[in-house]
């Protein structure tokens, strides 16, 4: 094979741009995906839930969850005319079953809240651990680095959402790491991939494409707890007052 | 230099502190990852062993470049948006090596009851059934093709195969 001077001047830059995946490993398991282009996020449209469980489901599978753990459950808010302000609230098992049929003409309305991990910008879980083994990714997904966690659960005590366990058999802190093994290699979460009626989409508020930016400019949309200044990336659509 | 002559003792014990500070210096290379601080205050490689783990559900992006009748019923239908694990399960070793593992057709009856049994707790325009009296028990295949729901449009393919040809 003949290249001449200039054509290998050309080649040079991207044999070396191609070394680096080379030292990473197989150039099949290298892939195109680049941190620093990515901040995920997830959006929760509670009209478009109808408690069926699914998600709960779909995460404990891809993820080998625990019996009895959730990385994330469903809740089932009922408001009544006098109790606006304390809803009654039930999760039989995280909702992983779906839930118990309310027949019609039953007082008060009902709603679905799909909950997980906000994966907050700002995060509490992550400012309390005492070894650095929880942390902000560069692509703003919340981690744990279970081969450094001691166990302490201060995390699980400081996340306002309750969003954390200690793993009964590992016993280090775990959590929903927004499927981070498939979204780094272009597939959406196990929940989102689950879910029937759309009501999860997960989201790159990085990409000026991702439809993300048009349903924030055109519906109005809440946070958990946005007193707490977390910075939570769990978009709620429609969520109502009374959601803790 | 007079005022240091009894100063030896000092100088040793700087000496001492001066070692175990090595020592410390040595000990902390030895014990602290080397992607520590990568990133930021965390061990960066361990980004990467979250992301290697394996993956259950393939997606239904993988699903459709084999079952493209399937897909195309689909795209038709109400349930255009509904991917296919949601109902088969998590399939990613199906479509790895679709000989090592054949899925298990679900059971309609059962299936499609967790998402349309009315409960007046769920959003009003979602199409739901009470299922003893809507069907008593006839599978819902009978009538509905799973694939595209809506009674006779899909009249060209068999309710009873899911749509398949």
């Amino acid at each position: 094979m003949n290249i001449s001077r200039r054509h290998l001047m050309v080649l040079l830059p991207a044999a070396a741009v191609a070394w680096k995946y080379v030292l990473a490993g197989t150039p099949e398991d290298a892939p195109n995906y680049q941190m620093s282009e990515h901040w995920w996020g997830m959006l929760i449209d509670i009209p478009k839930c109808i408690g069926c469980g699914n998600c709960v489901r779909a995460c404990q599978t891809e993820n080998d969850v625990p019996d009895g753990f959730f990385r994330t459950w469903v809740e089932r808010y009922h408001r009544t005319d006098y109790h606006l302000e304390n809803p009654e609230v039930i999760s039989p098992d995280g909702g992983k079953e779906g839930f118990p049929v309310v027949s019609g003409g039953a007082a008060g309305d009902y709603f679905f809240v799909p909950k997980m991990c906000n994966h907050c910008a700002d995060s509490p879980c992550t400012q309390v651990c005492p070894v650095g083994a929880t942390f902000i990714s560069p692509d703003g997904v919340v981690l744990v680095d279970q081969k450094y966690c001691l166990g302490c659960a201060y995390c699980v005590q400081a996340c306002p959402y309750g969003c954390r366990y200690i793993h009964p058999t590992k016993k280090v802190a775990d959590k929903c790491t927004l499927c981070y093994h498939r979204i780094t290699k272009g597939l959406t979460t196990a929940c989102c991939e689950a879910c029937p009626t759309g009501a999860r989409q997960l989201a790159d508020l990085k990409n000026p494409n991702d439809p993300i930016h048009e349903f924030l400019r055109t519906h109005t949309v809440q946070v958990l707890k946005p007193q707490m200044a977390t910075g939570a990336k769990a978009f709620y659509n429609g969520l109502d007052g009374s959601v803790r | 230099m007079s005022g240091l002559k009894d100063a030896g003792h000092l100088f040793r014990f700087a000496g001492l502190f001066v070692l175990a500070f090595l020592v410390f210096l040595v000990v902390r290379a030895y014990v602290v990852p080397k992607s520590f601080g990568e990133y930021g205050h965390y061990r960066g490689a361990s980004i990467g062993e979250i992301a290697a783990r394996p993956v259950r559900f393939a997606g239904h992006q993988t699903c459709e470049t084999c079952h493209t009748d399937i897909a195309d019923t689909k795209t038709k239908g109400k349930h255009a948006h509904v991917n296919c694990e949601a109902c088969h399960g998590a399939l990613a070793q199906h479509a790895d090596d679709p000989t090592s593992l054949t899925p298990v057709k679900p059971d309609t009856l059962v299936l499609c009851a967790r998402c349309h049994t009315a409960s007046a707790a769920k959003p009003k325009g979602f199409p739901q059934v009470d299922p003893a009296d809507h069907m008593g028990g006839v599978p819902c295949e009978t009538c509905h093709n799973p694939h595209s729901p809506a009674m006779g449009s899909d009249s060209s393919t068999s309710a009873a195969t899911g749509g398949a040809k």
